[in-house]
């Protein structure tokens, strides 16, 4: 590659030396390099299979799975296949994930506004639960926290009771069912009903704000549609919901839902975890909006509240949203870390015990980290999404 | 920076071990080393005691495996596994031969492409319980939360028979026996579940023994034997004769004590002198010397000596021979011949 | 009231009232300011008053700190017991390393100290040395540690406890930033396909939990090796934990680089310089100066998921808690073990989070004139 000094050259010189034709080189070269390493990578694995007799086959995911699985909200088994027992792990993931994000965000915007607060005692508490909890790896907290459920909580003969229909026990937490009667799905109709209004009357709300600025007191027709009107209908259908409460029977409580010590201690740990996080991003978030934005919203005359909902917040939500949503990431990939504890998630079914029975590991890896990946493209898209709605209008 | 360089490339080409096409006997040969898959920790079968040294039954006969080849028992690296992780270290290559509880079934041989050895514990699946549960009979187990190892059997086998008896329950599924242990006393089950031989153990292990109680039922044959990969036959013959060698000893009343004087010259056992190789050298067959059977036989003893030291009446186990006498004695204990 | 009158400019300087300085002004206006504070402040100091002296009392004044079984231990105290703690010390330190050649790990820990300070620190005498030393302590640590070329090998199955978790952190934090480097560029390339297999492998990486990697690592990677080879178990994890990191690496990276002005790659065009020559003399110094606060952010991170390795039966300080706890010996003190290894953690990561913290501000100062 050195400075041409001669003005004759041979042809490949010439090309490499030309800027264009060298970019296609280079990248003919880097294509060849790469696929060259993954072809003697598949190469290898089809001679060490071939050498041990294994092939390559998704077929044993219809062979019925032959294991239990503790928590499963849909139909299962042990006669149901490996697909049906992978369906129950991908459930369980997305359920301790959304339970996640949203105990996380409340509780990480709450630690946020802690650290701002002028009471000294507040925002230290804050400061040191923050500083504690993120530089504690989080499968310690996992583990630390189950240990607390399992060893310090009654068994369920000394169950901690709240009014004989909740049941706090080392087994999990036990709360009453709704059973829901026919006449249930009037109630049901009707907050569906009253969602879609409140949509469209936002909407409309804010046409109206904008060209007479005549203001709604949008919240409070909102709540009264969404939760007000169903709940008057419920009272004069007669509590048309009936509630399954648990009793103790035998070795356990019988009837009710309950929240599994393996769940309740993932959630916990990855939501308070991840909170620490988001208090930092939200805090930096807020301070980032500049104190004269506030003044100015002030000597326009608009009133405290507004000020923060029209004018700090969506600025500060700016800065929020995308390290948000790498932390909303982070969570939801954390959650694989339930297989510490044997909460039965994607890993723990079928990149578990799916694959130590059937001895597929190539299949059952594939098919876990394609899972993940799926996962982790939708949150990114539905976060960019999001953060492209919020982000300045530029002129 | 030469020295450097050099020191580097020796440590790397010390992680990557590149190991001859030829065969597990040559490579272990090579190595000056047996590398056995065991379990984590489970009391009389396989765990380190104090000062780091493993001890057990399944670890007798990675010693006998490892002095009938490389001439010395304590010339084994135990890799300790979990119900899941056996099977892959085995076929990954960290592993030549697995001596872990493992149970012999159709799919494992076939689908798991495992090369099974001799049975050396004929054992069945049972369930622990505390005593004050008031329970007699694994009938009456419905709500029950059930604390199991994923990846075992007895997963399988406890999911069968809670189908097949109707009985409605939870599976807490653990990683190791420890975890088990640490679930079960916690209260977070009321059962454990795993081979009867295992639970004797883990019995032993827990603070209050007699608060705890095995159920009669047995719900699984689980014939227990060492495995090797599959694709190496030769390999696989000597684990095979090996754990054989051991059996047949105890018939021939060969001990650790009497095997090496037994050996000095031929006596009037045609048996006893082919298995001691002081007549037609078998070992050669195996691709041994003629020594490789009075070596494995002196490594731990023969079967007697193995299951009385670590898990026999006198130990904390408290283990019956029962299925596991010799068949001469009522059991089901019987090897093919060395001949 | 005595009062004086005063020319303009001749009163004497007053301190300033009592309502503005000294703690009873300072306890005014920062815990009850307003109503809401002032619930606030005696609830925190309620919920604090109910804690914190049980947490003293059972962490030290009724803790036990000898005893040679648990029995014991509880008998001296109710409360914690650190004499287990104490016990296993060397253990949750160097694991399962042979006791005559612990010298090694401490050797090369302090080695360690040294090269850090060499690349921290940029005003001491000869550090260009202590640069090139630092680039050749990973090669002299791994020979330390492995053993060869004269010292007596060790196993790595035997490598545990807190050296592990340096082994793997700094591994994986000197291996992953020049593919880092690579990768970010790839990713800022004009060239369309260069772009495409960086952003895929970042994407990719970015995209599955590191647990998964690791179950890869220990599970199915020696299926992808020639026949016939087989990589150390802690080489498979060191392989996949470098991928891991490269790809954040590479993300970190590539902020610095997008901070650079369009200005600074021009003028180095302008001046005829070819594109590596401007991104090594250009370019990165500036981007990786930027991005060091990052860079360490990232290993602070890795440090912590290096504790991931036990699930894979690796025992890194978590893990040799954990196979401790099976000990009858010692049953039922798993919050003592699981509070040493916190704590331990804790004071390592905020350290280091600290020192990030430091950089960033000086690195602001620097380029807001």
């Amino acid at each position: 590659m050195s400075e041409a000094v001669l003005p004759r050259r041979n042809t490949i010189s010439r090309l490499w030396n030309d800027k264009e034709s060298r970019a296609v080189i280079v990248q003919i070269i880097a294509t060849l390099l790469i696929f060259g390493f993954f072809a003697y990578l598949i190469r290898n694995a089809a001679i060490n299979l071939e050498a041990i007799g294994k092939g390559y086959s998704f077929d044993f995911l219809t062979q019925p799975s032959n294991y239990d699985i503790n928590q499963h909200f849909i139909e299962y088994t042990s006669r149901s296949s490996h697909l049906r027992a992978m369906s129950v792990g991908i459930i369980n993931t997305l359920l301790v994930a959304v339970c996640g994000l949203v105990l996380a965000t409340i509780v990480g915007f709450a630690l946020g506004v802690m650290r701002l607060s002028r009471n000294w005692l507040t925002n230290k508490l804050a400061y040191v639960y923050i500083e504690y909890v993120r530089n504690v790896p989080l499968l310690l907290h996992i583990l630390l926290v189950h240990g607390i459920i399992v060893h310090t909580l009654p068994v369920p003969k000394q169950a901690i009771t709240v009014s004989d229909t909740a049941f706090l026990t080392n087994r999990g937490f036990y709360t009453p069912k709704p059973v829901f009667e026919p006449l249930f799905w009037v109630v049901g109709g009707l907050i569906v009903a009253g969602i879609l209004f409140s949509l469209w009357f936002t909407r409309y709300a804010k046409k109206v704000q904008d060209q007479t600025g005549n203001h709604y007191p949008v919240f409070w027709i909102n709540l009264g549609a969404i939760v007000g009107l169903p709940l008057v209908m419920y009272f004069l259908l007669g509590n048309p919901i009936t509630w399954d409460t648990p009793e103790l029977q035998g070795f356990n409580f019988k009837g009710g839902m309950v929240l599994r010590p393996e769940f309740i201690a993932l959630w916990l740990a990855l939501s308070l975890y991840t909170a620490s996080f988001i208090g930092e991003i939200v805090r930096a978030g807020i301070t980032a909006v500049s104190w004269g934005q506030t003044e100015a919203s002030y000597a326009l005359g608009i009133n405290r509240g507004r000020t923060l909902n029209l004018v700090v917040i969506p600025q500060a939500l700016r800065v929020i949203v995308p390290p948000l949503t790498s932390q909303y990431l982070n969570l939801t990939k954390n959650s694989s870390l339930a297989i510490a504890i044997g909460y039965m998630d994607i890993v723990a079914t079928i990149g578990g015990i799916s694959l130590n029975q059937t001895g597929r590991e190539m299949e059952c890896m594939t098919i876990v980290l394609l899972l993940y990946l799926t996962m982790s493209l939708l949150i990114s898209a539905a976060m960019n999404w999001y953060n492209k709605r919020i982000k300045l209008v530029e002129r | 920076m030469k020295l450097i360089k050099s020191a580097a490339l020796v440590a790397v080409s010390s992680l990557i071990t590149m190991t001859a096409q030829a065969g597990t006997l040559e490579d272990v040969q090579a190595r000056g080393e047996l590398n056995c898959v065991v379990t984590t920790g489970l009391a009389g079968f396989a765990a380190p005691d104090e000062n780091g040294r493993w001890e057990g039954f399944d670890v007798g006969f990675c010693r006998a495996v490892a002095a009938a080849v490389l001439g010395d028992g304590e010339k084994v690296k135990f890799i300790p596994s979990t119900g899941k992780t056996r099977f892959t270290l085995l076929n990954s290559g960290d592993g030549d031969i697995l001596f872990r509880n493992t149970t012999e079934t159709l799919s494992r041989d076939a689908d798991l492409k495992l090369t099974f050895l001799p049975i050396n514990y004929y054992d069945g699946q049972g369930f622990m319980i505390r005593k004050d549960a008031g329970i007699t009979s694994a009938t009456q187990l419905d709500g029950a939360s059930v604390c199991i190892q994923t990846g075992t059997t007895t997963e399988l086998n406890l999911a069968d028979f809670m189908r097949i008896n109707s009985i409605n329950y939870e599976p807490v599924a653990i990683e190791t026996n420890e975890e088990g242990i640490s679930n079960y006393s916690a209260n977070r089950c009321d059962l454990y579940t795993t081979d009867a031989s295992g639970l004797a153990s883990t019995r032993a292990a827990l603070e209050d023994p007699s608060a705890h109680m095995i159920l009669p039922e047995i719900i699984s044959k689980e014939p227990l034997g060492g495995a090797v990969r599959h694709g190496d036959d030769e390999w696989a013959d000597i684990g095979k004769w090996v754990v054989n060698a051991i059996i047949i000893a105890e018939e021939l009343g060969i001990t650790q004590a009497n095997a090496g004087e037994m050996a000095m010259e031929a006596g009037d056992n045609p048996s006893i002198n082919r298995l001691l190789g002081t007549e037609s050298n078998m070992g050669e067959m195996l691709g041994l010397d003629a020594q490789w059977a009075v070596r494995a036989i002196q490594a731990g003893g023969n079967y007697a000596e193995l299951f009385n030291n670590n898990i026999g009446p006198d130990t904390p186990l408290g283990l019956e021979r029962g299925l596991n006498a010799s068949w001469r004695d009522g059991g089901i204990l019987y090897a093919a011949p060395i001949r | 009231m005595n009062q004086k009158a005063y020319l303009p400019g001749e009163h004497p300087n007053l301190p300033p009232p009592s309502s503005i300085i000294g703690p009873v002004a300072w306890i005014r206006g920062n815990l009850f300011s307003t109503p809401a504070n002032t619930v606030m402040t005696v609830l925190i100091v309620w919920l604090l008053y109910k804690s914190l002296p049980a947490a003293i009392d059972w962490l030290f004044i009724d803790a036990a700190y000898t005893g040679d079984n648990r029995d014991e231990c509880k008998a001296r105290g109710s409360g914690a017991c650190w004499a287990f703690i104490n016990e296993r010390l060397r253990l949750f330190a160097y694991g399962f390393y042979p006791i005559e050649e612990r010298w090694r790990v401490n050797l090369s820990f302090v080695l360690l100290i040294v090269a850090t300070v060499a690349v921290l620190f940029d005003n001491l005498p000869y550090r260009k040395y202590g640069l090139y030393f630092a680039m050749a302590f990973p090669f002299i640590a791994g020979w330390l540690l492995i053993g060869g070329a004269g010292l007596t090998p060790v196993p790595t199955d035997k490598f545990g406890g807190f050296m592990l978790t340096l082994v793997i952190g700094i591994t994986g934090i000197a291996a992953s930033l020049p593919i880092g480097i690579a990768l970010a560029l790839g990713r800022q390339s004009r060239l369309p396909i260069i772009r495409l297999f960086s952003v895929g492998f970042i994407e990719f990486i970015r995209g599955v939990p590191l647990i998964t990697l690791l179950f890869v690592a220990s599970t199915m990677l020696s299926y992808f090796l020639p026949p016939g080879t087989s990589f150390d178990l802690l080489l498979r994890v060191l392989i996949m934990v470098t991928l891991f990191a490269s790809a954040y690496m590479a993300e970190v990276i590539r902020g610095g680089l997008q901070a650079i002005p369009k200005g600074q790659l021009e003028a180095a065009d302008a001046m005829g310089l070819k594109y590596w020559a401007s991104m090594r003399l250009v370019v990165l110094p500036q981007a990786l100066k930027i991005s060091i606060p990052g860079i360490v952010n990232t290993f602070i991170g890795l440090y912590k998921d290096t504790t991931l390795v036990l699930i894979i039966g690796l025992l890194d300080p978590l893990g040799v808690g954990r196979a401790s706890l099976a000990d009858t010996k010692w049953t039922g003190l798993a919050y003592e073990v699981y509070l040493f290894v916190a704590i331990f953690f804790f004071i390592s990561c905020f350290s280091m989070a600290r020192y990030s913290l430091y950089l960033e501000n000086k690195l602001q100062t620097g380029h807001k004139q």
